[in-house]
């Protein structure tokens, strides 16, 4: 699957960004979330239950780590769904 | 701009929806042809890129904050039919599993993000490029109008959904989304360079320079 060096390079480095430096974006609301709060819409926002609240791993103390495995575990989700549909899609005809 | 559950009725959600759909079936063969010329193992990384970069907001003064789309550089490394379903698979992974989107509105943000972002940002970079033959220039002015042009079609869902009047929602839509817009031509700028060069991917190249006619 991961063949060459680069491809393995540009692997690590998304890891990196989903497990890590995540940790380190900002918390506040985006542009969205401002405009529904400053027009006083933000209370419709209707929840729905998934598995991974707030790209949080749910049972890890630690929310840095929580954050960092999700993110990971996304990141993982994305690159098995997007290969296996490219993989199916190459292979119709 | 993920819209949560809540905010569209149901005709706007059930139209984007069909929308985002009609345009799947519409571009079936474009996006078979661009996805048969580049390894599953290119996209699956460009996706994985684009959801880690998504989990990254940066913050816009002390009142808002933002993260990159990254339909810019999606399509300039896999081409515009495959960007729409890599962006569209990262979108339908962040509402099912994260809870960022609304399921019930996940048609408008496919729209949105997947297919105008997408759209948008292909048209300015072709068009741009091939007039001023500079691809950097190009790809800052597709990534920062797509970001502007995706929020104004988020406003317009919104309004039509009596969510709030379209004569508030648009303008306070553009006016955040066009300071987040410049954080995306700049993170596209520097991503777009290094997942060219690490995937290096002779089929992307040829299909980029392809798209420019250069």
């Amino acid at each position: 699957m991961f063949k060459s060096k680069n491809q393995l390079i540009s692997l690590a480095l998304i890891l990196l960004i989903a497990g890590f430096l995540s940790n380190f974006a900002s918390s506040h609301p985006d542009g969205l979330e401002r405009v529904a709060e400053d027009l006083g819409f933000i209370s419709q926002a209707a929840g729905h239950t998934s598995v991974l609240e707030d790209y949080s791993l749910p049972g890890i103390p630690h929310s840095g780590l929580a954050g960092g495995l999700a993110g990971i575990l996304g990141c993982t989700l994305v690159f098995a769904l997007v290969f296996s549909l490219s993989t199916v899609i190459k292979r119709l005809k | 701009m993920h819209i949560p559950n809540g905010f569209l009725d149901p005709v706007t959600a059930s139209t984007t929806a069909a929308l985002s759909s009609g345009t799947l079936v519409y571009g079936w063969n474009r996006l078979r042809r661009e996805i048969s010329q580049q390894p599953p193992t290119t996209l699956g990384l460009v996706a994985a890129f684009i959801f880690a970069a998504q989990m990254i907001n940066y913050a816009i003064g002390h009142h808002t904050s933002g993260h990159m789309i990254g339909a810019m550089v999606a399509v300039v490394v896999c081409g515009p039919w495959a960007a729409g379903l890599v962006m569209a698979a990262v979108i339908s992974i962040q509402s099912l599993f994260f809870h960022d989107g609304g399921t019930i509105a996940l048609g408008a943000n496919i729209l949105n993000m997947a297919v105008i972002a997408t759209a948008v940002s292909y048209t300015v970079y072709r068009t741009a490029a091939k007039k001023t033959n500079n691809r950097q220039l190009a790809m800052a002015a597709g990534a920062w109008l797509s970001v502007v042009i995706a929020s104004a079609a988020a406003a317009i869902e919104l309004a039509v959904s009596g969510t709030a009047p379209l004569a508030a929602v648009l303008p306070a839509m553009l006016k955040w989304h066009s300071l987040i817009g410049i954080g995306e031509a700049g993170i596209t700028l520097f991503s777009a360079h290094y997942l060219i060069k690490y995937t290096k991917q002779k089929e992307m190249q040829m299909q980029v320079n392809g798209y420019v006619q250069k």
